[in-house]
């Protein structure tokens, strides 16, 4: 058995504290090549990733880099620093401890590769920065270890891909490095084992013991929420009573939107006045940081937060976990349950508040899995090739490279393992030329081979250009806000579509306040103070969660009930008004509901097939629509439905389902979509086709978007089986279009179609309508609104009579 | 369909390719075709854009040449996306543009992207007077009957709720300012202050596209 060196076991004993199981077979299994733990947060599960790095390095350690720490959040990277010092420092531990991140300052980073600390905590974005300098086997040389924190997050995107090839590159210039994985609790442990180890070698996975189940509820309250609407500003009482009676409550939700109105609302109730802050992604760091400095002092009763408070960080003193919303993934839901109570082996508390009625089905279901202890989670397939021709390019930053040693090297990542050379080769045309099919500027290429088979950048200078488009989150556009004047004050950021839709005296929320719309400078939104006590503009958009399709599953089920004991009696009766308005949706049939609303006819089809099935489902019954002529303007889908919205009303569906009709001509019509576009321009900014900065600037994404498209359109008439082009497809398919489902959806239901004409909105489509990710269909429903316009126009302005058309 | 409408006394029609005709002179006016914006692109070391970009301009010129017959040509400016780089597209696409000048009275306007000769065949002037109109690149705050490209004016308009933008011609009772034709070519809404303060209160977009129709300038 292994035993900790004396200064180390002196400071457990003086803790009181005995090193856990798995912390101890951390210490034991250290030298395996790669290990992958799987804790619950609060488990110690970060000090048992260190602990085999601290023992190596002892009390008077050389210099030299031993340990690299990669985290997805920045502000864990920060907090892991603070919190691992405190052993370091007790035990008398001569270790340098450092972080990087976007926002270390350009002097302590050049520093750092200089001189590099034992441990350097990143990012992997930062990390693939760092992989791109010349220097880089200087500063990584006799690196022996690095974990990997919260991989379970990372594993989920693109992030976790550009990490593992980075890594690759570390295998290669430090031979022996080990490989460490921290993951929560996660369905499938051994894919993200395979995707942390180098392949082809093996991965040990060691999990702890997952502790008490959580004590999760939902928050009864006797206002009803109300049928529709994202605000639970009707919770606003029943959740300060709560925070009045815990020490400090972590108030979580899905959208900064959402926490924006209910930090508002809160506010305005606070009569206490108890210290309340908000903290969200979108927030000037500045305050981000004030905050986060008040709630380690304890100052602060309750924080309304978003996924940035989401990973990890440990807060100390959190008592009470609530959850705003429904929390449409169970994992995400019992990560987030973690943030309470840290200590091992006591259990969590939390609350869900449901924000209308269809979420509290949702959150009765998302309950009813976390005690089945039912875990969901989606396959990914293969490594995306646009994060491989991006990593080749800061492959060639770094400095010459051999074609074959790169494709060796790429393919130990275990996303990319099955990747064959043919696939290898066009992502390197693609980097060097652009891989047209019209060879037009070869002597301008981008890499080009010299004579000795090495690849290497024609112009050096491009290099800059590079790193500064490193990176694989898809942000959307924003823009900064600041108070008007000079030196305004910062605020935050918010969506540059969003900011394209103020008007100057438009009010909205940010940071808790209300600001007046003054106008836009130099991309910077000005605003003013403004003593309104409702702000005009409601929101602004937020990221789309997907509820796992296990959830969808659980929900129809509950639909057949006679009656709904488990249900707040408001909700079941919600539900019983909808059987008796329209119907609920049952298993081997498909419900189908149309009316007016909103000055358009729309169309809600209830397949419960999942978010991608669904979305799938509207893009192939606006191509008929189109096609018949029933001038669709756009469609949106959630797990559950898909409704779509147009000019004319559908009065019998079935001839829409006929799904021969449906797949033909589909490849065109799927071309031409916003969703093959948005993927597009995703990929093709990811594999450096669009650049999103240059020369320190950050392009308009207005600008963005446009040039994406006109690409996109330009590639799709001259080159449609271009790289990019096979990668969106590729894309496409894996994360938003499902046509097999589709099939088996048609298959289940066969004729059983229920089709509703109301004359109003439905209790169950009312939240459709608040659903983000609407997609538009651009056909002849333009033309034909053009055309009305321009007529209402010419009217009122009086000068239809002056031109005719010829 | 196209969109007829005087200007100056001289009747015009607007094309959906964003082309302006004026049947009367046999004349075809474009403007801002920034042929060669990719190669230029590829030159500075950034990513090789789909070299698809000179085709694809010359392609609806030509349509547009073809369905007008139109014998005279004026390229209002900003022809080339840089002086010296039309002697670095491939040489099918050199050939085609001689191609479609075999024939025709053509004039090369000055641009700010392509001042000067631009060593391809035609007249190249700074401004060009035709009875009541003047045409050069960028609009003067002072002349009348002037008609000029460069701002690549783009109209937004709010339809029940979703947002249309399309390139158009500006226009009222002074000046008329023609759309960006070439491939890759951004635009800039009409809200923006430089087209806001050079167009007067009572001025027009024409917009392009299946079906051209005008309405009040959005600002």
């Amino acid at each position: 058995m292994t035993t900790l060196p004396p200064s180390l076991q002196r400071w457990f004993d003086t803790r009181g504290w005995q090193i856990h199981p798995h912390q101890r077979e951390m210490l034991e299994r250290a030298g395996e090549p790669a290990l992958l733990l799987i804790a619950p947060t609060g488990g110690g599960k970060t000090l048992a990733g260190f602990l085999p790095t601290l023992v190596e390095l002892g009390e008077t350690p050389p210099p030299g880099l031993h340990t690299l720490y990669v985290s997805p959040l920045k502000a864990l990277a920060a907090d892991i620093k603070r919190n691992l010092r405190i052993p370091v420092e007790e035990a008398g531990l001569n270790i340098r401890i450092e972080d990087r991140t976007g926002d270390t300052s350009s002097h302590a980073k050049r520093r750092q590769r200089g001189d590099p600390p034992h441990i350097l905590l990143t990012t992997p974005e930062s990390l693939a920065l760092l992989t791109s300098y010349e220097d880089a086997p200087r500063m990584f040389a006799g690196l022996q270890r690095v974990v990997v924190d919260e991989i379970h997050a990372l594993a989920e995107s693109k992030r976790g891909d550009q990490l593992m090839l980075a890594l690759a590159r570390l295998s290669t210039l430090c031979p022996g490095l080990r490989r460490v994985g921290l993951s929560a609790t996660v369905d499938d442990p051994a894919a993200i084992a395979r995707l942390l180890a180098r392949a082809p070698d093996p991965c040990a996975i060691l999990t702890a013991d997952p502790g008490p189940d959580p004590d999760i509820r939902m928050l009864v309250t006797d206002q009803a929420p109300p049928w529709s609407g994202g605000g639970a500003a009707y919770a606003i009482p029943a959740v300060l009573a709560q925070v009045r009676a815990h020490k400090t409550t972590l108030i979580f939700h899905n959208t900064r939107a959402q926490a924006e109105i209910f930090f508002h609302n809160l506010w305005l109730a606070n009569d206490d006045a108890l210290p309340i802050g908000i903290h969200h992604g979108s927030l000037d760091r500045l305050q981000r940081e004030k905050v986060e400095a008040a709630m380690v002092a304890g100052q602060l009763r309750a924080i309304v937060c978003t996924g940035s408070l989401d990973l990890g960080i440990d807060w100390g003193d959190v008592d009470l976990v609530i959850q705003v919303g429904a929390p449409k993934n169970v994992k995400r839901l019992v990560q987030r349950i973690g943030r309470a109570n840290h200590r091992y082996n006591a259990p969590s508390k939390a609350l869900l508040v449901p924000a209308n009625r269809f979420e509290v089905v949702e959150c009765v279901a998302a309950l009813d899995a976390v005690k089945a202890h039912d875990l969901d989670g989606e396959p990914r397939g293969p490594g995306p090739r646009d994060v491989l021709c991006q990593h080749i390019l800061i492959a060639a930053c770094a400095g010459p490279f051999d074609a074959d040693a790169l494709y060796g090297e790429m393919t130990t990542a275990g996303a990319y393992a099955t990747l064959t050379r043919p696939q290898f080769d066009d992502c390197l045309q693609f980097c060097a030329t652009g891989g047209y099919a019209l060879r037009a500027y070869d002597r301008w290429q981008r890499l080009l081979q010299r004579p000795d088979g090495l690849w290497q950048l024609r112009d050096p200078r491009s290099a800059a250009r590079i790193r500064q488009n490193i990176g694989t989150i898809q942000d959307t556009d924003t823009l900064k806000v600041r108070w008007r004047g000079r030196g305004g004050a910062p605020l935050g950021e918010i969506e540059e579509t969003f900011a394209a839709s103020l008007t100057k005296g438009d009010t909205f929320l940010i940071g808790g306040q209300i600001v007046r719309y003054e106008g836009l400078r130099e991309l910077v939104v000005e605003v003013s103070r403004d003593p309104g006590k409702k702000p005009k503009i409601a929101t602004f958009m937020g990221t789309k969660f997907a509820t796992s399709t296990q959830l969808s599953a659980r929900i129809v089920k509950m639909f057949q009930q006679d009656i709904w004991p488990d249900l707040p009696p408001h909700t079941a009766q919600w539900l019983a008004l909808q059987r008796k308005v329209s119907r609920l949706p049952e298993p081997g049939r498909l419900l189908i509901e149309s009316f007016p609303h909103d000055g358009r006819q729309q169309l809600v089809i209830y397949g419960f097939a999942g978010r991608n099935a669904m979305q799938t489902l509207g893009l192939l019954l606006t191509k008929r629509m189109e096609e018949m002529g029933l001038a669709p303007m756009g469609f949106v889908a959630t797990d559950y439905a898909t409704l779509i919205w147009g000019l004319d009303a559908v009065i019998d569906p079935a001839p829409l389902f006929d799904l021969d009709a449906l797949e033909s001509g589909l490849e065109g019509w799927l071309a031409g979509n916003a969703v093959m576009k948005r993927t597009f321009r995703a990929s093709a900014t990811i594999a450096g086709l669009i650049e999103r900065n240059l020369g320190g600037q950050r392009k308009s994404g207005r600008q963005a978007t446009m040039s994406s498209d006109i690409l996109y359109d330009t590639l799709l008439k001259y080159d449609p089986d271009h790289l990019l082009m096979q990668i969106t497809r590729e894309e496409a398919m894996r994360g938003l279009v499902d046509f097999a489902r589709i099939r088996e959806m048609a298959a289940r239901v066969g004729g059983r179609i229920d089709h509703v004409t109301l004359d109003r909105v439905s209790p169950l489509a009312a939240p459709l309508f608040l659903e983000p990710g609407r997609v538009p269909v651009r056909g002849s429903a333009d033309e034909r609104l053009l055309a009305e316009e321009v007529a209402r126009l010419m009217d009122t302005s009086g000068l239809s009579d002056v031109d005719t058309p010829d | 369909m196209s969109f007829a409408f005087t200007f100056h006394e001289t009747p015009l029609v607007a094309l959906p390719s964003g082309a302006l005709h004026w049947p009367a002179r046999d004349l075809l006016v474009v403007s801002d075709l920034h042929f060669g914006k990719s190669a230029r692109a590829a030159r500075h070391g950034g990513a090789a854009l789909p070299p698809y970009d000179t085709r694809d301009t010359l392609l609806r010129l030509e349509s547009d040449l073809t369905t007008t017959g139109a014998s005279h040509v004026i390229c209002l400016g900003d022809s080339f996306d840089a002086p010296e780089i039309g002697a670095a597209l491939p040489e099918d696409e050199q050939l085609w543009i001689t191609r479609l000048q075999a024939g025709r009275d053509w004039t090369w306007i000055e641009g700010n992207h392509d001042p000067g000769p631009i060593g391809i065949g035609g007249t190249h002037l700074a401004q060009r007077a035709l009875g009541p109109l003047v045409f050069r690149h960028i609009a003067t705050s002072t002349e009348r009957g002037e008609v000029s490209g460069h701002y690549h004016p783009k109209a937004r308009i709010s339809l029940r709720g979703r947002t249309l933008s399309r390139p158009c011609f500006l226009v009222d009772d002074k000046r008329l300012i023609l759309p960006a034709y070439g491939a890759y070519t951004g635009g800039l809404d009409t809200g923006a202050h430089a087209l806001s303060a050079l167009m007067q209160p009572n001025a027009r977009a024409i917009l392009t596209g299946p079906t051209p129709c005008a309405i009040p300038m959005p600002r």
